[in-house]
């Protein structure tokens, strides 16, 4: 469903991507793991076209065009970035209804994927008229989540999405984004928290300065050792 | 500008910014009655709640920065001036044509410079402001240069004209009100959550499909017609204008007035003018120290209530909430 081939990137003099290779197949959730400064955050920008990049991206057999994100979110490659990227001022009913930006017009398809989300995420529900910059943590990652769950993803792209959130938060937005895998949604979960991650993951890739040093199959990985030797090399 | 509070999440009607409003209504009405000096002092507040108001689309909605929507102003000020004064057109018709070269130039300029950001974005408008003023004294033929035009005719349509200080007034009054409920509507639209969707992350709002170069330029065109509106107004109901009037004065004007007021809420722009327009008057008795007192006041302002006198119900009812019992 998703092909990358040779995926490199740039920041100024910096190779903070270099030659990636990865493919996500229907259905599946996919973990990103590394140590910060991997190249984890600018791998999912590179796939929405957010940093210049060289390479291919192909999604759902069509090759997603450089530096257009607005062309990759219509086809379907949704992105929950790093620290949410929730719209502080604005209401939660707003930044959900943000999510829907490409839906334009359409009221009865919009009221269909918010009572969706609302029922994913009830917590949402009460807050509607709140301003969204006041919620917790776990609220706000659940707002960004749903937010873009609103735009009927075809995959959805998670950068550390347990970012800052205490451990029971954690497992309740896992649980949720396990829920939705379940139902169909292939996801890439990029984590630091690599053993939550692998407990959702079918398979996953670990990064390291910018490339990817090895894919893994994580009922192979029994122990936190196993982990570490992975880490390590 | 992320941070921003916004009062967009609470309306509805709030006693102190309720009573900010009665007492700027009295005012208004007691001046309309009295007229006199304060009569041409609230029609300038009418005419830079405009400005202001487009001011606060392009940095309190969307977080951009602008030093150059004086030229907007000079632009169509000046076209209004000369196709009046000079060719003898309606004023109506010449303040269109005027706004119609507003939004050429903001399109010309907008196009590149919108591709900076920051501090960058800043000092690009800001040489737009500056080069505008050079042209409206160096291009002598059609403005007079530092004599500037004076004998421009009142905003009317044939023989109707508003040629009293008192229709004056309440036309600017209408047009600022219009202006303003133009902008709620905006900031309420797809298009003004695209704005602040901008504001928060560029990045987060280009992810949701939101084409930022795009609604940024819009924004831009949207800020320069009110700044275009503005500088036609201004020039019909004071009836002259030269370089100054559009200079750099004009920038630093707006920005406390949007500052003073509340960047990024609905009546920020319209309090913040009253305030910076009225404050000198009101300290004319303190003569040589009169400065001196304006400075102190807006400093305090922004001291005690940063996110502007438009966010004082807010300030007021959180340190309530933290009294005890």
């Amino acid at each position: 469903m998703l092909e990358v081939e040779g995926l490199s990137a740039r920041y100024g003099q910096v190779e903070a991507l270099r030659l990636v290779s990865l493919h996500v197949d229907d259905g599946e959730l996919v973990a990103v793991l590394g140590p910060n400064g991997a190249g984890k955050s600018t791998l999912m920008r590179a796939l929405l076209g957010l940093v210049p990049t060289q390479g291919r991206v192909r999604f759902c057999g069509a090759d997603v065009p450089r530096r257009n994100p607005v062309a990759a979110a219509a086809c379907g490659l949704v992105l929950v970035p790093e620290g949410r990227g929730i719209f502080g001022p604005m209401t939660v009913a707003e930044n959900i209804e943000l999510g829907a930006y490409l839906l334009k017009g359409n009221r009865a398809e919009f009221a269909r994927r918010q009572e969706r989300v609302l029922a994913l995420f009830p917590r949402l529900k009460e807050r509607l008229s709140q301003v969204s910059g006041s919620l917790s943590g776990g609220e706000q990652q659940m707002l960004a989540i749903g937010r873009a769950l609103m735009a009927e993803p075809k995959m959805l792209l998670l950068d550390e999405p347990s970012l800052g959130l205490a451990p029971r938060v954690i497992e309740e937005i896992l649980e949720k984004l396990g829920e939705l895998n379940r139902k169909g949604l292939p996801i890439v979960l990029v984590e630091q928290k690599a053993p939550l991650a692998l407990k959702l993951a079918r398979r996953a890739y670990l990064m390291s300065v910018g490339s990817i040093t090895a894919e893994i199959d994580p009922r192979t990985v029994k122990s936190h050792n196993e982990l570490a030797h992975f880490y390590l090399g | 500008m992320n941070s921003l509070t916004s009062t967009w999440a609470k309306r509805g009607s709030n006693p102190v910014l309720l009573a900010v409003w009665g007492l700027a209504s009295a005012l208004v009405v007691y001046v309309l009655i009295r007229g006199g000096y304060l009569m041409s002092v609230l029609q300038i507040a009418a005419i830079y709640t405009v400005f202001v108001t487009g001011l606060n689309i392009f940095m309190g909605y969307t977080g951009q920065v602008s030093f150059g929507h004086n030229a907007f102003a000079a632009v169509s000020g000046y076209t209004s001036a000369v196709l009046t004064a000079t060719y003898n057109w309606e004023p109506l018709p010449a303040a269109a044509v005027g706004l119609g070269g507003v939004l050429l130039c903001a399109l010309i300029i907008g196009y590149p410079t919108l591709r900076l950001r920051g501090h960058y974005l800043a000092m690009a408008t800001l040489a737009i402001g500056l080069i505008a003023y050079d042209v409206a004294v160096e291009w002598g033929s059609v403005t007079q240069g530092y004599m500037g035009i004076s004998g421009i005719p009142p905003i009317g349509i044939g023989r109707w004209t508003v040629a009293s200080d008192r229709g004056i007034l309440v036309l600017l009054i209408i047009v600022a009100a219009i202006g303003m409920f133009a902008a709620a509507g905006i900031r309420r639209s797809r298009l003004g959550r695209a704005f602040v969707a901008i504001a928060g992350s560029e990045n987060a709002a280009r992810a949701l499909g939101i084409d930022v170069s795009h609604y940024k330029l819009v924004a831009f065109l949207i800020s320069a017609f009110y700044a275009g509106v503005a500088g036609s107004l201004f020039v019909h109901a004071i009836g002259f204008v030269s370089p100054e009037v559009f200079g750099l004065h004009m920038v630093v004007l707006a920005f406390t007035m949007l500052y003073i007021g509340g960047i990024g809420t609905f009546v920020g722009p319209a309090l913040g003018a009253l305030i910076v327009t009225l404050l000198p008057e009101s300290f004319r008795t303190f003569n040589e120290y009169q400065d001196l007192a304006y400075g102190a006041v807006l400093i305090l302002i922004l001291i005690y209530a940063p996110g502007g006198v438009a966010s004082l119900p807010k300030l007021l009812s959180s340190s309530s909430r933290r009294k005890p019992a």
